[in-house]
């Protein structure tokens, strides 16, 4: 198949030409890479210089503003998505190990390849299909939108995260450390338990912090579960206002003063997300990767 | 034999076998409860998969009735009198998703061979850790990016430089303006090169030693090494990549609604603004009025969801053999 599209090599092509062209497609190659850092700069470059200057003290201890009144912050969008992300920690992290943990101890089983399948499949899925998921079994029933609904919608998009960097974390453990347990005379739920995911804590655990870095920045299955709110709230089934969603409606405005609003949250949502990914990475010394 | 010292060896063999046995039966108690418990958990992401399909279909189902197969269709989108087709949204979002492939597949590919064959390992796993980067920040600060710098860019300098160029081309005429396909085209570019690269860059690794040996002891010059001996052989690996970069561009959702205009009309030119389903259903679904209108926008969900699952089956399939190959050599 490969071999079809296979160029053969052009011998009778003098050197210096051949070689010509390949310091030229090798040096592609690094333009290209060149140019996919470009933006990552630019953003981060903008972030922080239209950020800083939009950004004070009453940005993290005020509430937004009224149209035409300068000033004011996000104390409630940055109080709301700690409570959201944090609730669908709650739900979404024992899944997601649980989970992990059974796929590792069964690694084989016809049941595992579904279940792992169905893990990756969530994983592709665009985010804001889980929004609508979480409208359908949490805003319509209870009648409105709430912080739970939106808490249901992260805890779904991180369940398959945590499960497979658990299995992956698990399955690392060395088999000796659980036969030694088991010899041991402990019992197999123990061992599972206080020296297979003991040993594993750290991975785990980086797991989780990537799956809440990841949905800490997530806004389109938030826009109609925890929909937003303009005043404090941090009751579970009144909406509540999240960073990402008060940074899309001020990005959206017409109006100059919640754009300057918007650039100051964007930096601080983002500050947050590679906090957490640094933090992370540097800890474990670079090896921790987000599964794709 | 004693009747008195039997009776006590004997109750104490009771004792302690019943010890024994209880203890036993906690243990394989504790198990069970421990095995159903991680089971259940399990079976909760099918659970979850199924629900989240189910509650897609059951919703739609007042759109599917009204409308049927007419909805993929037609292109009316017109809220006020209760009509709905989906046709504007599925062509937007196929358009800015190509645009975005014919952007970043280069690049990508580019940024793979120059981390797996021309960087020293010290600087590649730099390197490797800013793409990544890309893939960190949120969807919405891109979108914020793109409403207030991007865009502009594009419509002050690329368009009128396309325009001037390609112009005889309907997809490069136009007004010139800042938000629309292009513009999302783009933005999803950028964003999708991450997941693209990493798996190329995965997939270059895992390429023997041998093979790209073998290439230049027959002489071959380093590209035509990397032409013959590594893309060929990866090329499976790269399909599946480009796949799961496609998924990711169908669904994007908040940086797309925030720069494509969101006008649901289908044009020739790439800088009208136009719509995808995501970025219908972000900007519409918490205001739909009608209950016919929210079943349409779920039903433009379930097309999304549909989408994303075989996009997915495919690109696993074919990165699946790769990664396990790459855990096989990873281990030595």
């Amino acid at each position: 198949m490969a071999a079809a599209a296979t160029p053969s090599l052009r011998i009778a092509t003098p050197y210096r030409y051949r070689k010509i062209k390949s310091d030229l497609m090798m040096s592609v190659t690094i333009a290209a890479t060149i140019i996919t850092l470009i933006p990552l700069f630019l953003v981060l470059g903008y972030l922080l210089t239209k950020g800083f200057a939009s950004l004070s003290w009453a940005f993290f201890t005020h509430m937004p503003a009224p149209v035409g009144e300068p000033g004011g912050g996000m104390a409630n969008a940055i109080v709301g998505t700690i409570e959201v992300v944090g609730l669908a920690c709650l739900m979404g992290v024992p899944v997601g190990v649980g989970a992990g943990l059974y796929l590792a101890a069964n690694r084989s089983s016809r049941f595992s390849d579904w279940v792992r399948f169905s893990a990756d499949v969530m994983m592709g899925l665009p985010s804001i299909v889980v929004g609508i998921f979480a409208y359908a079994v949490v805003v319509r029933p209870f009648g409105g939108f709430s912080a739970l609904a939106g808490s249901v919608a992260l805890a779904v998009i991180m369940v398959p995260l945590v499960t497979r960097t658990t299995e992956e974390m698990v399955a690392l453990v060395p088999p000796e450390l659980r036969e030694a347990s088991l010899a041991l005379g402990v019992p197999q739920w123990k061992t599972t338990l206080a020296v297979v995911a003991r040993t594993a804590l750290s991975g785990i655990a980086t797991g989780v912090i990537l799956a809440v870095a990841r949905v800490a920045g997530e806004t389109a299955p938030l826009l109609f579960t925890a929909f937003g709110n303009r005043f404090w709230s941090t009751s579970l089934i009144h909406p509540i206002n999240t960073l990402t969603v008060q940074v899309y409606t001020y990005a959206i405005s017409p109006f100059a003063d919640w754009q300057r609003q918007a650039w100051a949250g964007a930096l601080v949502l983002t500050a947050m997300v590679l906090a957490l990914e640094l933090g992370v990475r540097w800890v474990t010394g670079g090896a921790a990767k987000a599964p794709r | 034999m004693s009747e008195l010292e039997g009776t006590v060896t004997d109750r104490v063999a009771v004792i302690r076998r019943e010890a024994t046995k209880s203890r036993a039966e906690v243990r394989l108690f504790g198990d069970r409860i421990f095995n159903a418990t991680t089971y259940l958990l399990a079976m909760a992401i099918l659970a979850l998969l199924a629900g989240l399909a189910l509650s897609l279909i059951f919703e739609s189902i007042p759109s599917i009735r009204a409308f049927g197969a007419n909805f993929f269709f037609s292109s009316q989108w017109d809220p006020v009198n209760d009509q709905y087709g989906a046709l504007p949204f599925i062509y937007g979002t196929f358009v800015s998703s190509f645009l975005a492939l014919l952007i970043a597949v280069p690049l990508s590919l580019g940024v793979a061979l120059c981390l797996s064959e021309m960087a020293p390992d010290w600087l590649s796993h730099r390197l490797g850790f800013l793409v990544d980067l890309l893939a960190a920040i949120p969807s919405v600060v891109y979108g914020l990016w793109a409403v207030f710098v991007m865009g502009p860019w594009i419509r002050d300098y690329v368009e009128p430089l396309l325009s001037h160029l390609f112009g005889f081309i309907p997809l490069f005429q136009g007004p010139k303006v800042a938000v629309g396909m292009l513009s999302a085209g783009v933005i999803l570019a950028i964003m999708i090169i991450p997941y693209i690269s990493s798996v190329c860059t995965d997939v270059f690794r895992v390429v023997p030693h041998t093979q790209r040996e073998a290439a230049l002891a027959l002489g071959a010059t380093k590209w035509e090494m990397v032409n013959t001996a590594v893309i060929p052989y990866g090329m499976t690996g790269v399909i599946g990549a480009i796949i799961l970069g496609l998924g990711r561009a169908l669904g994007e959702t908040i940086a797309v609604a925030m720069v494509i205009g969101n006008s649901p009309e289908i044009s020739a030119s790439l800088f009208k603004p136009a719509a995808t389903l995501a970025s219908v259903i972000a900007n519409e679904f918490a205001e739909a009025t009608s209950d016919l209108y929210v079943s349409a926008l779920v039903e433009l969900g379930l097309v999304l969801l549909v989408m994303g699952i075989a996009l997915n089956i495919v690109a696993r399939a074919l990165v699946q053999g790769v990664r396990q190959r790459r855990f096989q050599e990873g281990a030595k």
